[in-house]
């Protein structure tokens, strides 16, 4: 059995899992001071224990330096660890040296919208969805003529930072990749941004992580991290159907 | 006051002004929601534990809710909404405000009755019918709520009926509420009697006091983001609705230009200081139920009263830590953690002076006792997982997983439920003039604890797995999940199990009831020294023969003079050691 967290297949994903590892130490440290002092206590005092009579309460302060001490170790956490992390996460990298695609999460799926050589995305238009079109790319657009658009099938080639502009056609779903220490509410209405870089090639899953409706449980999608060579092929095979 | 009240008839006593008696139909009703909670979540574990096997129940449920006993994906996630709702807003909350606190507060302040009767019997039968509009979801057509307690737009937009009998129960519920805390406020602050200052309050009171303005001052914003949702789904406006939705192939007619976020704002901006009245009076059960039997004061009570001053100021400036992965940048993510982290502070300090109580007193462990010392670690396992959590990068990790389930089921089925039933056995013998059975108390307390465990300890592993909720097969489905995912077997036969544990319970309330020769209660059986205990048992109508005056602090117990349990001589009176001074006068006072 796994007692901890999934596999991490990213460059940044341990910065993650160490914060909370050290939260963890901290948190049953304290858990297991305040339990111990809770069982001697109930021994030590309990009726009919005759030793126990003629005992004061205590009137020590140190239970307050204890919360304190927890306070200043959580505010190094936050301040030391915890800020650089989100800061560096929330900081949109550079498109160039990015490999960049588009999410549109619906109900009940993720379509991936590839800007394809040019690195422009087509026009895109709610008109225009069908089920052949999930995204509604505009084909008449000259920018659309080397896109592609994919359904639950998020290729990546490898060594590269991915950064992933998330959207939603509908509800509010959330992208997830455990493997990757990415997870990312998609708002209807606005595009999210979320980058990771893949520290090996593989195939790993996709799910939503925010309720969205009856089929939310079966929302899943696979990224494959594969070499360019093999990346480029399957790009344009992929167009071929398209 | 008491001449305004209506002869006693029958209706008189169901359509009753008395806070006593409102105070037992908030309880009976409550409890009965709490068992609805429960049942849906007893279905639900079963698609958990076998996803996709055909339930025992035969075609109990219907086809549209199991075609052929498999429960559907959309009737797992009614129940789930349904649970969710149920045990926050209709079972927990009133059990601790409108059953604990509209007993309890008048006769802890010494008064006849609550500031206003007649509010407050509004406020119950406000209650009922909320809950009962929310519950007849199930017969509309498409079924209950779906889009989990929360409720977030745009997926509550374009849910079915059930979504609009939720937003009017939750409507009335609000308002139910605003009553019953507004009558707790005016009635600890006006009506406390002679002797009885803010100093020489009981912590129970404190709790049900700051408990009181949380839901008072939060509580506005869900009315007013229910009723936006309301004209969304009824009057085609676009509060929470951005421009060019497309559901199902389908262009949305509304204009749009709404924002889904908003009513995450406003939802969380009541929910979260909502989870803190979920557990501050359960606090103030304790804390009552600790120092009567640990013989011991309560260990600086001034720190605790301040703490939770402090929680209820704090409630108000961290509800974004909910929403941490909305897209939030470094500066207002940094402030809702430092909130976040602030705030734990002072949950740990009155933990810390409960814990510290016990030291230097004299335990005996009664069913309440029980129950009250093993909500200690289970709310310090709670609170404590609320960090990583409260860290958003953490937080990225575990957010919406079974982590998630894990931490504030600890904080409300093993924490505050336990203080619920604490409660119960320490003040039934007041409500009813019984005591409740010691064996089936103990038979009910174990089996209890063990279980709840089993239910929810293994939920951090699996959330530390990574497994999202809310998934109708638990995750199978999902291959990285698969290692984690025979632990949805255990809990669920805990879950049931759990269930059986609280026959002892029942039977212990009903054979109670029925005895023929009881075991009568005194006034005050723990010799405990708060107000509610110079009320006879149980209490006559206008609570007190004459306003009692209150001589002395709260919680003056001394461990150290009295006779050990096998010290006293056969037929000596145990509430004749003199180990405690009631807050009371002993001396009758006389009119001026």
């Amino acid at each position: 059995m796994n007692w901890g967290l999934p596999p991490d297949w990213s460059t940044k994903g341990h910065e993650i899992d160490r914060l909370v590892g050290i939260v963890h130490w901290l948190v049953l440290a304290l858990a297991l001071f305040w339990l111990g002092f809770f069982l001697v206590a109930l021994w030590r005092f309990r009726a009919g224990r005759a030793s126990a009579v003629g005992r004061r309460p205590s009137q020590a302060r140190w239970p307050l330096w204890v919360a304190l001490a927890l306070f200043v170790a959580e505010a190094g956490l936050l301040l030391f660890i915890e800020m650089p992390l989100w800061a560096e996460r929330r900081e949109l990298p550079p498109e160039d040296g990015s490999f960049v695609v588009r999410v549109v999460g619906e109900q009940f799926a993720w379509n991936f919208h590839y800007p394809g050589a040019d690195g422009r995305f087509g026009l895109t238009d709610p008109m225009l969805i069908d089920a052949f079109n999930p995204v509604g790319l505009d084909l008449d657009d000259e920018a659309a003529a080397d896109d592609l658009v994919t359904i639950n099938q998020l290729h990546v080639p490898a060594g590269q930072r991915v950064l992933l502009w998330l959207g939603s056609k509908d509800v509010i779903h959330n992208f997830y990749l455990p493997y990757m220490r990415v997870k990312q509410d998609v708002v209807p209405g606005r595009f999210t941004p979320v980058w990771f870089t893949p520290a090996r090639e593989g195939v790993s899953e996709i799910g939503c992580a925010q309720l969205c409706g009856l089929g939310h449980y079966r929302m899943r999608g696979q990224l494959t991290v594969e070499p360019l060579g093999a990346f480029t092929v399957w790009y344009e095979d992929e167009r071929a159907y398209m | 006051m008491s001449a305004a009240r209506p002869s006693r008839g029958l209706a008189s006593r169901i359509f009753s002004v008395d806070h006593k008696v409102i105070g037992i139909q908030y309880a009976l009703t409550s409890l009965c929601f709490l068992f609805v909670g429960f049942s849906l979540m007893v279905v639900m574990r079963w698609q958990l534990a076998y996803p996709g096997e055909a339930l025992p129940l035969g075609s109990l449920l219907g086809e549209d809710r199991a075609p052929a006993g498999v429960i559907a994906p959309e009737f797992y996630n009614q129940l789930a909404a349904m649970h969710g709702t149920i045990m926050v807003f209709l079972a927990v909350v009133p059990l601790l405000v409108g059953a604990f606190g509209n007993y309890l507060v008048p006769l802890m302040v010494g008064a006849p009755d609550m500031a206003f009767p007649r509010l407050n019997m509004a406020s119950y039968w406000t209650y009922l019918a909320g809950g009962l509009v929310m519950l007849s979801g199930f017969l509309a057509p498409g079924g209950a709520a779906a889009a989990g307690w929360t409720s977030y737009p745009p997926l509550a937009s374009i849910a079915t009926m059930g979504q609009t009998l939720w937003l009017f129960g939750m409507l009335l519920i609000i308002i139910s509420s605003l009553l019953g805390s507004l009558n707790i406020i005016v009635t600890i602050v006006q009506l406390r009697t002679e002797g009885l200052s803010f100093q020489r309050m009981p912590f129970f009171l404190w709790a049900q006091l700051v408990s009181a303005f949380l839901l008072l001052l939060a509580f506005p914003a869900l009315q007013a983001a229910s009723f936006l949702q309301l004209m969304d789904r009824l009057a085609g406006s676009s509060f929470f609705l951005p421009s060019g939705l497309v559901v199902g192939g389908e262009v949305l007619p509304q204009t749009g230009g709404g924002s889904p976020l908003l009513w995450q704002h406003l939802f969380w901006f009541l929910a979260h200081p909502e989870v803190y009245v979920l557990i501050l009076p359960a606090l103030g059960i304790v804390a009552e139920v600790i120092t009567t039997h640990a013989r011991a004061p309560f260990w600086r009570l001034r720190w605790a009263v301040g703490s939770t001053i402090g929680i209820g100021f704090f409630a108000f400036l961290v509800w974004a830590h909910h929403m941490f992965l909305t897209g939030m940048g470094t500066v207002i993510s940094t402030f809702f953690q430092a909130t976040t982290m602030i705030i734990s502070i002072p949950s740990v300090i009155i933990l810390s002076c409960l814990f510290m109580t016990l030291w230097g007193g004299r335990i005996r462990f009664p069913s309440s006792m029980l129950f009250a010392l093993a909500f200690l670690p289970m709310f310090g396992i709670g609170g404590l997982t609320g960090l990583p959590l409260g860290l958003a990068a953490a937080d990225l990790q575990l957010h919406d997983t079974y982590y998630v389930i894990g931490h504030f089921h600890y904080i409300v089925a093993p924490g505050t439920l336990f203080a619920v039933f604490a409660g119960i056995y320490h003040w039934f013998p007041k409500v009813t003039g019984r005591k409740l059975d010691e064996r089936l108390g103990k038979m009910h307390f174990w089996p209890t604890l063990l279980l709840m465990n089993g239910v929810f300890f293994p939920m951090f592993i699996v959330g530390l797995a990574g497994v999202s909720r809310r998934l109708y097969d638990g995750g199978a489905g999902f291959a990285f999940a698969r290692e984690v995912a025979p632990l949805n077997e255990l809990m669920s036969l805990c879950a049931w199990g759990l269930g059986i544990a609280q026959v002892p319970f029942i039977f212990n309330l009903v054979l109670t009831l029925r005895r023929k020769k009881p075991e009568a209660a005194p006034a005050n059986p723990w010799r405990a020294t708060s107000l509610e205990w110079l009320a006879e048992s149980p209490p006559q109508e206008t609570n007190f023969p004459s306003a009692p005056v209150v001589v002395a602090g709260p919680y003056t117990y001394r461990a150290d003079a009295v006779k050990a349990e096998t010290e006293l001589s056969a037929g000596e009176d145990p509430t004749e050691a003199a180990d405690f001074t009631p807050q009371w006068s002993h001396v009758p006072v006389s009119e001026p």
